[in-house]
Protein backbone atom coordinates (compact mmCIF):
# COMPACT_ATOMS: atom_id res chain seq x y z
CA UNK A 1 0.00 0.00 0.00
CA UNK A 2 1.34 3.40 -0.97
CA UNK A 3 1.58 6.44 1.31
CA UNK A 4 -1.41 8.80 0.97
CA UNK A 5 0.77 11.87 1.09
CA UNK A 6 3.80 11.31 -1.15
CA UNK A 7 2.25 8.42 -3.08
CA UNK A 8 5.66 6.88 -3.77
CA UNK A 9 6.84 5.05 -0.66
CA UNK A 10 5.19 2.07 1.01
CA UNK A 11 2.94 3.02 3.90
CA UNK A 12 4.13 1.81 7.29
CA UNK A 13 2.02 4.01 9.59
CA UNK A 14 -1.74 3.45 9.60
CA UNK A 15 -3.98 5.91 11.34
CA UNK A 16 -7.69 5.67 12.06
CA UNK A 17 -9.79 8.32 13.67
CA UNK A 18 -13.49 8.34 14.37
CA UNK A 19 -14.96 11.80 14.13
CA UNK A 20 -18.62 11.98 15.12
CA UNK A 21 -19.20 8.39 14.12
CA UNK A 22 -17.43 8.75 10.80
CA UNK A 23 -14.28 6.70 10.36
CA UNK A 24 -11.34 8.19 8.52
CA UNK A 25 -8.17 6.34 7.64
CA UNK A 26 -4.79 7.57 6.56
CA UNK A 27 -1.82 5.50 5.46
CA UNK A 28 1.62 7.05 5.63
CA UNK A 29 5.20 6.13 4.89
CA UNK A 30 7.85 6.52 7.54
CA UNK A 31 9.25 9.84 6.32
CA UNK A 32 5.86 11.50 5.74
CA UNK A 33 4.65 10.43 9.17
CA UNK A 34 7.70 12.10 10.70
CA UNK A 35 7.29 15.19 8.58
CA UNK A 36 3.65 15.51 9.59
CA UNK A 37 4.58 15.06 13.23
CA UNK A 38 2.52 11.92 13.66
CA UNK A 39 3.91 10.20 16.71
CA UNK A 40 1.24 10.54 19.29
CA UNK A 41 -2.10 9.36 17.88
CA UNK A 42 -3.95 11.45 20.44
CA UNK A 43 -2.23 14.60 19.28
CA UNK A 44 -3.85 17.36 17.31
CA UNK A 45 -1.58 16.88 14.31
CA UNK A 46 -3.58 13.81 13.35
CA UNK A 47 -6.77 15.78 13.00
CA UNK A 48 -5.02 18.35 10.82
CA UNK A 49 -3.63 15.65 8.64
CA UNK A 50 -6.88 13.79 8.29
CA UNK A 51 -8.71 16.95 7.41
CA UNK A 52 -6.17 17.82 4.75
CA UNK A 53 -6.42 14.49 2.97
CA UNK A 54 -10.00 13.52 3.75
CA UNK A 55 -11.19 16.93 2.65
CA UNK A 56 -10.16 16.42 -0.96
CA UNK A 57 -12.15 13.21 -1.21
CA UNK A 58 -15.22 14.89 0.21
CA UNK A 59 -15.04 17.64 -2.34
CA UNK A 60 -14.47 15.17 -5.14
CA UNK A 61 -17.74 13.46 -4.33
CA UNK A 62 -19.67 16.70 -4.43
CA UNK A 63 -18.32 18.35 -7.54
CA UNK A 64 -16.41 16.17 -9.93
CA UNK A 65 -15.84 18.65 -12.75
CA UNK A 66 -16.45 22.01 -11.16
CA UNK A 67 -14.19 25.01 -11.44
CA UNK A 68 -14.53 28.24 -9.47
CA UNK A 69 -15.68 30.97 -11.86
CA UNK A 70 -14.00 33.68 -9.80
CA UNK A 71 -10.50 32.26 -9.35
CA UNK A 72 -10.32 29.15 -11.57
CA UNK A 73 -9.64 26.81 -8.66
CA UNK A 74 -10.52 23.12 -9.13
CA UNK A 75 -11.04 20.17 -6.80
CA UNK A 76 -7.73 18.74 -7.99
CA UNK A 77 -6.04 21.84 -6.59
CA UNK A 78 -7.79 21.33 -3.28
CA UNK A 79 -6.54 17.76 -3.19
CA UNK A 80 -2.99 19.03 -3.60
CA UNK A 81 -3.06 21.83 -1.04
CA UNK A 82 -5.97 21.26 1.35
CA UNK A 83 -6.71 25.00 0.97
CA UNK A 84 -9.33 26.75 -1.16
CA UNK A 85 -8.68 29.32 -3.92
CA UNK A 86 -10.87 32.26 -2.88
CA UNK A 87 -13.96 33.09 -0.83
CA UNK A 88 -16.25 32.24 -3.78
CA UNK A 89 -14.94 28.64 -3.71
CA UNK A 90 -17.15 28.13 -0.66
CA UNK A 91 -20.15 28.58 -2.97
CA UNK A 92 -18.68 26.67 -5.91
CA UNK A 93 -17.82 23.63 -3.83
CA UNK A 94 -20.58 24.05 -1.25
CA UNK A 95 -21.99 20.58 -1.77
CA UNK A 96 -18.79 18.73 -0.95
CA UNK A 97 -17.76 21.21 1.72
CA UNK A 98 -21.02 20.82 3.65
CA UNK A 99 -20.32 17.38 5.05
CA UNK A 100 -16.66 18.17 5.47
CA UNK A 101 -17.41 21.21 7.64
CA UNK A 102 -19.93 19.20 9.60
CA UNK A 103 -17.31 16.59 10.47
CA UNK A 104 -14.72 19.23 11.25
CA UNK A 105 -16.60 21.71 13.42
CA UNK A 106 -18.90 21.96 16.37
CA UNK A 107 -21.80 23.32 14.32
CA UNK A 108 -22.65 24.06 10.71
CA UNK A 109 -23.60 27.70 11.10
CA UNK A 110 -21.68 30.73 12.24
CA UNK A 111 -23.20 32.28 15.36
CA UNK A 112 -20.34 34.63 16.26
CA UNK A 113 -19.33 38.10 15.20
CA UNK A 114 -21.14 39.86 12.34
CA UNK A 115 -19.45 42.61 10.37
CA UNK A 116 -21.35 45.92 10.34
CA UNK A 117 -22.11 45.43 6.67
CA UNK A 118 -23.79 42.12 7.43
CA UNK A 119 -25.95 43.89 10.02
CA UNK A 120 -27.13 46.26 7.26
CA UNK A 121 -27.86 43.39 4.91
CA UNK A 122 -29.90 41.60 7.55
CA UNK A 123 -31.86 44.79 8.26
CA UNK A 124 -32.62 45.21 4.57
CA UNK A 125 -33.75 41.60 4.29
CA UNK A 126 -36.00 42.03 7.33
CA UNK A 127 -37.59 45.13 5.91
CA UNK A 128 -38.09 43.43 2.59
CA UNK A 129 -39.90 40.55 4.28
CA UNK A 130 -42.23 42.91 6.14
CA UNK A 131 -43.01 44.92 3.02
CA UNK A 132 -43.70 41.82 0.92
CA UNK A 133 -46.01 40.51 3.60
CA UNK A 134 -47.86 43.82 3.81
CA UNK A 135 -48.15 43.95 0.03
CA UNK A 136 -49.76 40.51 -0.12
CA UNK A 137 -52.13 41.53 2.60
CA UNK A 138 -53.04 44.76 0.81
CA UNK A 139 -53.70 42.90 -2.45
CA UNK A 140 -55.82 40.32 -0.67
CA UNK A 141 -57.84 43.12 0.89
CA UNK A 142 -58.07 44.80 -2.52
CA UNK A 143 -56.51 47.87 -1.03
CA UNK A 144 -54.79 48.84 -4.28
CA UNK A 145 -53.73 52.29 -3.24
CA UNK A 146 -51.50 51.12 -0.41
CA UNK A 147 -50.40 48.12 -2.51
CA UNK A 148 -49.02 50.51 -5.11
CA UNK A 149 -47.19 52.48 -2.44
CA UNK A 150 -45.75 49.27 -0.99
CA UNK A 151 -44.66 48.08 -4.44
CA UNK A 152 -42.76 51.34 -4.92
CA UNK A 153 -41.07 50.96 -1.56
CA UNK A 154 -40.00 47.40 -2.43
CA UNK A 155 -38.55 48.59 -5.74
CA UNK A 156 -36.62 51.30 -3.97
CA UNK A 157 -35.27 48.81 -1.41
CA UNK A 158 -34.21 46.45 -4.19
CA UNK A 159 -32.11 49.10 -5.90
CA UNK A 160 -30.69 50.05 -2.53
CA UNK A 161 -29.48 46.56 -1.70
CA UNK A 162 -28.18 46.00 -5.25
CA UNK A 163 -25.98 49.08 -5.04
CA UNK A 164 -24.72 48.47 -1.50
CA UNK A 165 -21.24 46.93 -1.60
CA UNK A 166 -21.12 43.16 -1.62
CA UNK B 1 10.69 51.62 14.31
CA UNK B 2 13.82 49.70 13.35
CA UNK B 3 14.44 45.99 13.73
CA UNK B 4 17.19 46.61 16.30
CA UNK B 5 14.59 48.33 18.49
CA UNK B 6 12.29 45.33 18.23
CA UNK B 7 15.06 43.15 19.57
CA UNK B 8 15.99 45.56 22.33
CA UNK B 9 12.40 46.27 23.38
CA UNK B 10 11.76 42.65 24.29
CA UNK B 11 7.99 42.81 24.19
CA UNK B 12 5.42 42.78 26.93
CA UNK B 13 4.77 39.04 27.09
CA UNK B 14 8.45 38.22 27.59
CA UNK B 15 8.48 40.13 30.88
CA UNK B 16 6.00 37.69 32.36
CA UNK B 17 3.84 39.79 34.66
CA UNK B 18 0.33 38.69 33.71
CA UNK B 19 -2.11 36.70 35.88
CA UNK B 20 -0.95 33.12 36.68
CA UNK B 21 2.35 33.96 35.00
CA UNK B 22 4.19 31.17 36.84
CA UNK B 23 2.37 28.57 34.78
CA UNK B 24 0.83 30.47 31.87
CA UNK B 25 3.65 32.00 29.84
CA UNK B 26 1.46 33.77 27.32
CA UNK B 27 -2.03 34.04 25.85
CA UNK B 28 -2.65 34.56 22.17
CA UNK B 29 -5.71 35.20 20.03
CA UNK B 30 -5.58 35.43 16.28
CA UNK B 31 -8.25 36.26 13.74
CA UNK B 32 -8.06 35.26 10.07
CA UNK B 33 -9.69 37.55 7.51
CA UNK B 34 -9.75 37.69 3.71
CA UNK B 35 -10.84 40.16 1.08
CA UNK B 36 -13.94 39.21 -0.88
CA UNK B 37 -13.41 37.65 -4.32
CA UNK B 38 -9.65 37.92 -4.21
CA UNK B 39 -7.65 34.73 -4.48
CA UNK B 40 -6.25 33.53 -1.16
CA UNK B 41 -2.48 34.10 -0.88
CA UNK B 42 -1.59 30.45 -1.55
CA UNK B 43 -3.50 30.50 -4.85
CA UNK B 44 -2.97 34.11 -5.96
CA UNK B 45 -0.37 35.07 -8.55
CA UNK B 46 2.45 37.33 -7.43
CA UNK B 47 0.87 40.48 -8.97
CA UNK B 48 -2.45 39.78 -7.25
CA UNK B 49 -0.75 39.18 -3.91
CA UNK B 50 1.07 42.49 -4.29
CA UNK B 51 -2.21 44.28 -5.10
CA UNK B 52 -3.83 42.86 -1.99
CA UNK B 53 -0.82 43.83 0.07
CA UNK B 54 -1.02 47.40 -1.24
CA UNK B 55 -4.70 47.54 -0.30
CA UNK B 56 -4.24 46.20 3.20
CA UNK B 57 -0.87 47.46 4.46
CA UNK B 58 -1.67 51.22 4.58
CA UNK B 59 -5.00 50.49 6.31
CA UNK B 60 -3.18 48.52 8.99
CA UNK B 61 -0.42 51.10 9.41
CA UNK B 62 -2.94 53.89 10.01
CA UNK B 63 -4.63 52.04 12.88
CA UNK B 64 -4.42 53.99 16.16
CA UNK B 65 -3.01 50.82 17.74
CA UNK B 66 -0.16 50.89 15.22
CA UNK B 67 1.28 54.31 16.02
CA UNK B 68 5.05 53.92 16.16
CA UNK B 69 4.91 50.47 14.68
CA UNK B 70 7.41 48.16 13.08
CA UNK B 71 6.30 47.49 9.51
CA UNK B 72 8.35 45.51 7.04
CA UNK B 73 7.96 43.66 3.77
CA UNK B 74 9.03 40.06 4.14
CA UNK B 75 11.55 40.32 1.29
CA UNK B 76 13.34 43.08 3.20
CA UNK B 77 13.95 40.91 6.27
CA UNK B 78 16.94 38.57 6.43
CA UNK B 79 16.41 34.88 7.15
CA UNK B 80 17.86 35.44 10.60
CA UNK B 81 15.56 38.37 11.39
CA UNK B 82 12.52 36.35 10.32
CA UNK B 83 13.66 33.53 12.57
CA UNK B 84 14.00 35.91 15.53
CA UNK B 85 10.38 36.97 14.99
CA UNK B 86 9.32 33.31 14.86
CA UNK B 87 11.12 32.58 18.13
CA UNK B 88 9.22 35.47 19.71
CA UNK B 89 5.93 34.15 18.29
CA UNK B 90 5.40 37.41 16.43
CA UNK B 91 5.14 35.70 13.07
CA UNK B 92 4.43 32.08 12.17
CA UNK B 93 6.91 29.65 10.70
CA UNK B 94 4.84 29.64 7.49
CA UNK B 95 5.01 33.41 7.27
CA UNK B 96 8.80 33.39 7.71
CA UNK B 97 8.99 31.34 4.50
CA UNK B 98 7.19 34.09 2.55
CA UNK B 99 8.89 36.79 0.52
CA UNK B 100 7.52 39.17 -2.13
CA UNK B 101 3.88 40.12 -1.54
CA UNK B 102 3.84 39.57 2.23
CA UNK B 103 4.40 41.89 5.18
CA UNK B 104 4.35 42.08 8.96
CA UNK B 105 3.26 45.05 11.07
CA UNK B 106 3.53 45.07 14.86
CA UNK B 107 3.14 47.63 17.63
CA UNK B 108 5.98 48.79 19.87
CA UNK B 109 4.84 46.79 22.89
CA UNK B 110 4.66 43.71 20.67
CA UNK B 111 1.19 42.92 21.94
CA UNK B 112 -0.27 43.15 18.45
CA UNK B 113 1.18 41.69 15.29
CA UNK B 114 -0.49 41.58 11.91
CA UNK B 115 0.64 39.36 9.07
CA UNK B 116 -0.42 40.25 5.54
CA UNK B 117 -0.65 37.41 3.03
CA UNK B 118 0.20 34.52 5.26
CA UNK B 119 -2.23 31.66 4.58
CA UNK B 120 -5.02 34.24 4.66
CA UNK B 121 -4.88 37.86 3.51
CA UNK B 122 -4.89 39.01 7.12
CA UNK B 123 -3.80 37.24 10.27
CA UNK B 124 -4.20 39.53 13.27
CA UNK B 125 -2.70 38.35 16.51
CA UNK B 126 -2.62 39.69 20.01
CA UNK B 127 -0.17 38.19 22.50
CA UNK B 128 -0.22 38.95 26.22
CA UNK B 129 1.71 37.77 29.24
CA UNK B 130 0.05 35.22 31.55
CA UNK B 131 -3.58 34.16 31.33
CA UNK B 132 -5.19 37.10 29.52
CA UNK B 133 -7.17 35.51 26.70
CA UNK B 134 -10.07 37.93 27.19
CA UNK B 135 -7.83 40.99 26.94
CA UNK B 136 -6.04 39.54 23.93
CA UNK B 137 -9.39 38.91 22.25
CA UNK B 138 -10.63 42.42 23.04
CA UNK B 139 -7.64 43.97 21.32
CA UNK B 140 -7.83 41.98 18.05
CA UNK B 141 -11.60 42.29 18.01
CA UNK B 142 -11.31 46.08 18.17
CA UNK B 143 -8.71 46.14 15.40
CA UNK B 144 -10.92 43.88 13.28
CA UNK B 145 -13.92 46.18 13.78
CA UNK B 146 -11.89 49.19 12.66
CA UNK B 147 -10.51 47.41 9.60
CA UNK B 148 -13.84 46.02 8.42
CA UNK B 149 -15.01 49.59 7.80
CA UNK B 150 -12.17 50.10 5.35
CA UNK B 151 -11.74 46.67 3.78
CA UNK B 152 -14.34 44.40 2.21
CA UNK B 153 -13.96 41.18 4.18
CA UNK B 154 -15.19 37.88 2.76
CA UNK B 155 -18.15 36.93 4.90
CA UNK B 156 -21.05 34.55 4.40
CA UNK B 157 -24.21 34.87 6.51
CA UNK B 158 -24.26 31.12 7.15
CA UNK B 159 -20.55 30.24 7.28
CA UNK B 160 -19.18 33.44 8.80
CA UNK B 161 -15.70 34.62 7.88
CA UNK B 162 -14.33 32.68 4.92
CA UNK B 163 -10.76 31.41 5.18
CA UNK B 164 -8.28 29.60 2.93
CA UNK B 165 -8.45 26.49 5.09
CA UNK B 166 -11.92 25.15 5.97
CA UNK B 167 -10.67 24.41 9.50
CA UNK B 168 -10.70 28.17 10.25
CA UNK B 169 -14.04 29.15 8.71
CA UNK B 170 -16.65 30.81 10.95
CA UNK B 171 -14.98 32.95 13.57
CA UNK B 172 -11.55 32.63 11.93
CA UNK B 173 -10.33 32.66 15.51
CA UNK B 174 -7.67 30.61 17.20
CA UNK B 175 -7.18 31.30 20.89
CA UNK B 176 -4.24 29.64 22.59
CA UNK B 177 -2.11 29.73 25.70
CA UNK B 178 1.40 28.53 26.32
CA UNK B 179 1.66 26.60 29.57
CA UNK B 180 4.67 25.47 31.58
CA UNK B 181 3.75 22.11 33.13
CA UNK B 182 6.83 20.45 34.65
CA UNK B 183 4.83 19.08 37.60
CA UNK B 184 2.41 17.17 35.39
CA UNK B 185 5.27 15.86 33.22
CA UNK B 186 7.46 14.76 36.18
CA UNK B 187 4.52 13.04 37.86
CA UNK B 188 3.65 11.37 34.54
CA UNK B 189 0.11 12.71 34.51
CA UNK B 190 0.49 14.88 31.43
CA UNK B 191 -0.86 12.37 28.90
CA UNK B 192 -3.98 11.92 31.00
CA UNK B 193 -4.54 15.68 30.97
CA UNK B 194 -3.89 15.90 27.23
CA UNK B 195 -6.41 13.16 26.51
CA UNK B 196 -9.07 14.70 28.74
CA UNK B 197 -8.65 18.08 27.08
CA UNK B 198 -8.71 16.57 23.57
CA UNK B 199 -12.03 14.94 24.36
CA UNK B 200 -13.73 18.29 24.89
CA UNK B 201 -12.72 19.66 21.52
CA UNK B 202 -9.60 21.53 22.55
CA UNK B 203 -6.11 20.74 21.35
CA UNK B 204 -2.97 20.39 23.44
CA UNK B 205 0.42 19.96 21.92
CA UNK B 206 4.00 20.30 22.96
CA UNK B 207 5.39 23.63 21.91
CA UNK B 208 8.27 21.68 20.42
CA UNK B 209 7.50 17.95 20.26
CA UNK B 210 4.55 15.90 21.51
CA UNK B 211 3.31 14.49 24.83
CA UNK B 212 5.98 13.69 27.40
CA UNK B 213 8.57 14.46 24.74
CA UNK B 214 7.60 18.14 24.81
CA UNK B 215 10.75 20.21 25.16
CA UNK B 216 11.02 22.54 28.11
CA UNK B 217 7.72 21.10 29.45
CA UNK B 218 5.98 23.76 27.38
CA UNK B 219 2.55 23.05 25.98
CA UNK B 220 0.14 24.95 23.84
CA UNK B 221 -3.59 24.59 24.33
CA UNK B 222 -6.06 25.98 21.81
CA UNK B 223 -9.56 25.70 20.39
CA UNK B 224 -9.86 23.18 17.60
CA UNK B 225 -13.07 24.30 15.93
CA UNK B 226 -14.21 27.68 14.68
CA UNK B 227 -17.74 27.15 13.40
CA UNK B 228 -20.87 26.92 15.54
CA UNK B 229 -19.59 28.65 18.67
CA UNK B 230 -19.34 32.34 19.55
CA UNK B 231 -15.92 33.95 20.02
CA UNK B 232 -16.62 34.89 23.65
CA UNK B 233 -17.80 31.35 24.41
CA UNK B 234 -14.66 29.82 22.94
CA UNK B 235 -12.47 32.20 24.93
CA UNK B 236 -14.24 31.63 28.23
CA UNK B 237 -14.43 27.85 27.77
CA UNK B 238 -10.71 27.77 27.04
CA UNK B 239 -9.92 30.03 30.02
CA UNK B 240 -11.87 27.76 32.36
CA UNK B 241 -10.08 24.65 31.13
CA UNK B 242 -6.74 26.40 31.57
CA UNK B 243 -7.64 27.35 35.14
CA UNK B 244 -8.36 23.68 35.83
CA UNK B 245 -5.01 22.67 34.34
CA UNK B 246 -3.29 25.28 36.53
CA UNK B 247 -4.89 23.64 39.59
CA UNK B 248 -3.78 20.19 38.42
CA UNK B 249 -0.26 21.46 37.92
CA UNK B 250 -0.22 22.91 41.46
CA UNK B 251 -1.52 19.61 42.86
CA UNK B 252 1.12 17.68 40.93
CA UNK B 253 3.86 19.93 42.32
CA UNK B 254 2.63 19.45 45.89
CA UNK B 255 2.47 15.73 45.32
CA UNK B 256 6.08 15.76 44.09
CA UNK B 257 7.23 17.77 47.13
CA UNK B 258 5.49 15.41 49.51
CA UNK B 259 6.04 12.04 47.90
CA UNK B 260 8.97 12.35 45.55
CA UNK B 261 10.94 15.15 47.10
CA UNK B 262 14.31 13.48 46.62
CA UNK B 263 13.71 13.03 42.88
CA UNK B 264 12.65 16.67 42.69
CA UNK B 265 15.70 18.05 44.54
CA UNK B 266 17.91 15.78 42.48
CA UNK B 267 16.45 17.16 39.24
CA UNK B 268 16.84 20.77 40.38
CA UNK B 269 20.39 20.17 41.65
CA UNK B 270 21.45 18.46 38.43
CA UNK B 271 19.90 21.15 36.27
CA UNK B 272 21.72 23.80 38.30
CA UNK B 273 25.00 21.91 38.09
CA UNK B 274 24.91 21.27 34.37
CA UNK B 275 23.75 24.78 33.45
CA UNK B 276 26.41 26.37 35.65
CA UNK B 277 29.33 24.31 34.37
CA UNK B 278 28.58 22.96 30.89
CA UNK B 279 30.57 24.18 27.89
CA UNK B 280 28.34 22.86 25.14
CA UNK B 281 24.59 22.67 25.19
CA UNK B 282 21.92 21.93 22.59
CA UNK B 283 18.77 23.99 22.50
CA UNK B 284 16.75 20.96 23.61
CA UNK B 285 18.92 20.32 26.68
CA UNK B 286 18.87 24.03 27.56
CA UNK B 287 15.08 24.22 27.39
CA UNK B 288 14.63 21.12 29.52
CA UNK B 289 17.09 22.24 32.20
CA UNK B 290 15.86 25.84 32.27
CA UNK B 291 12.36 24.46 32.76
CA UNK B 292 13.51 22.69 35.93
CA UNK B 293 15.22 25.85 37.22
CA UNK B 294 12.02 27.80 36.51
CA UNK B 295 10.15 25.20 38.55
CA UNK B 296 12.76 25.72 41.29
CA UNK B 297 12.02 29.47 41.31
CA UNK B 298 8.26 28.78 41.46
CA UNK B 299 8.79 26.46 44.44
CA UNK B 300 11.03 28.89 46.29
CA UNK B 301 14.31 27.01 45.93
CA UNK B 302 15.73 30.09 44.19
CA UNK B 303 14.92 33.72 45.07
CA UNK B 304 12.04 35.32 43.21
CA UNK B 305 14.25 38.03 41.67
CA UNK B 306 16.00 35.28 39.67
CA UNK B 307 12.85 34.63 37.68
CA UNK B 308 13.37 37.20 34.93
CA UNK B 309 16.91 36.10 33.96
CA UNK B 310 15.66 32.52 33.58
CA UNK B 311 12.62 33.54 31.54
CA UNK B 312 14.87 35.60 29.29
CA UNK B 313 17.20 32.65 28.74
CA UNK B 314 14.31 30.61 27.31
CA UNK B 315 14.23 33.07 24.40
CA UNK B 316 17.85 34.24 24.27
CA UNK B 317 19.21 30.70 23.85
CA UNK B 318 17.06 29.98 20.78
CA UNK B 319 19.19 29.56 17.62
CA UNK B 320 18.31 32.82 15.84
CA UNK B 321 18.55 34.94 19.00
CA UNK B 322 22.02 33.51 19.67
CA UNK B 323 23.22 34.36 16.19
CA UNK B 324 21.65 37.80 16.28
CA UNK B 325 23.42 38.60 19.56
CA UNK B 326 26.79 37.37 18.24
CA UNK B 327 26.12 39.16 14.93
CA UNK B 328 27.32 36.26 12.84
CA UNK B 329 26.09 33.03 11.37
CA UNK B 330 27.11 30.09 13.53
CA UNK B 331 27.09 26.37 12.87
CA UNK B 332 25.38 24.01 15.31
CA UNK B 333 28.57 23.31 17.27
CA UNK B 334 29.41 26.99 17.66
CA UNK B 335 25.84 27.70 18.74
CA UNK B 336 25.98 25.02 21.44
CA UNK B 337 29.21 26.52 22.72
CA UNK B 338 27.87 30.08 22.75
CA UNK B 339 24.62 28.94 24.35
CA UNK B 340 26.49 27.27 27.22
CA UNK B 341 28.68 30.35 27.62
CA UNK B 342 25.71 32.75 27.84
CA UNK B 343 23.97 30.52 30.37
CA UNK B 344 27.12 30.20 32.51
CA UNK B 345 27.55 33.98 32.54
CA UNK B 346 23.96 34.66 33.56
CA UNK B 347 24.04 31.96 36.25
CA UNK B 348 27.32 33.17 37.73
CA UNK B 349 25.40 35.33 40.23
CA UNK B 350 22.76 32.66 40.76
CA UNK B 351 22.66 31.25 44.32
CA UNK B 352 22.69 27.50 44.95
CA UNK B 353 19.26 25.87 45.28
CA UNK B 354 17.97 26.11 48.84
CA UNK B 355 15.35 23.47 49.49
CA UNK B 356 14.69 24.63 53.05
CA UNK B 357 12.83 27.60 51.53
CA UNK B 358 10.39 25.46 49.56
CA UNK B 359 6.81 26.24 50.47
CA UNK B 360 4.87 23.20 51.49
CA UNK B 361 1.10 23.54 51.41
CA UNK B 362 -0.46 21.63 54.27
CA UNK B 363 -3.85 21.62 52.59
CA UNK B 364 -3.04 20.44 49.08
CA UNK B 365 -6.25 18.93 47.64
CA UNK B 366 -6.20 15.55 49.31
CA UNK B 367 -2.62 14.82 48.42
CA UNK B 368 -1.10 16.02 51.66
CA UNK B 369 -1.94 13.94 54.69
CA UNK B 370 -0.98 10.49 53.43
CA UNK B 371 2.29 9.07 54.71
CA UNK B 372 5.25 9.14 52.34
CA UNK B 373 5.86 6.00 50.34
CA UNK B 374 9.31 4.53 50.10
CA UNK B 375 11.03 5.43 46.87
Amino acid sequence: MLCDVCKCNDATVFLTQILEGKMQKVNLCDSCSKEKGVQDPTGFALADLLLGIGAAEEIEKGAPTQKCTVCGFTQADFKKTGRLGCSACYITFSEGLGSLLKAMHKGTEHIGKLPQRAHREIELADRMRTLTHDLQKAVAEENYESAAALRDQIKQLETQSATSPR
Amino acid sequence: MKFANVIAAGGEWLRGEGPHHQIVISSRVRLARNLRHRSFPGWAKKTERTQVLELIKPRVEELPEMQDSFSELLQDLSALEKQVLVERHLISREHAAKSVGSAVIMNRRQTLSIMVNEEDHLRMQSIRSGLQLKNAFKLVDKVDSTLEGKLDFAYDPRLGYLTACPTNVGTGMRASAMLHLPGLVLSEMINQVIQAVNKIGLAVRGLYGEGTEAMGNLFQISNQTTLGEKEEEIVSRLSKVIETIIEKEHDARQMLIQKKSNTLWDQIGRAYGVLTFAHAMTSKEALNLLSIIKLGVDLGAFPEDRRLPIDELFIDTQPAHLQKSSQQKLNAEERDELRAQIIRERLRVFPKPDISKVARESTGNGTSSEPTHNE
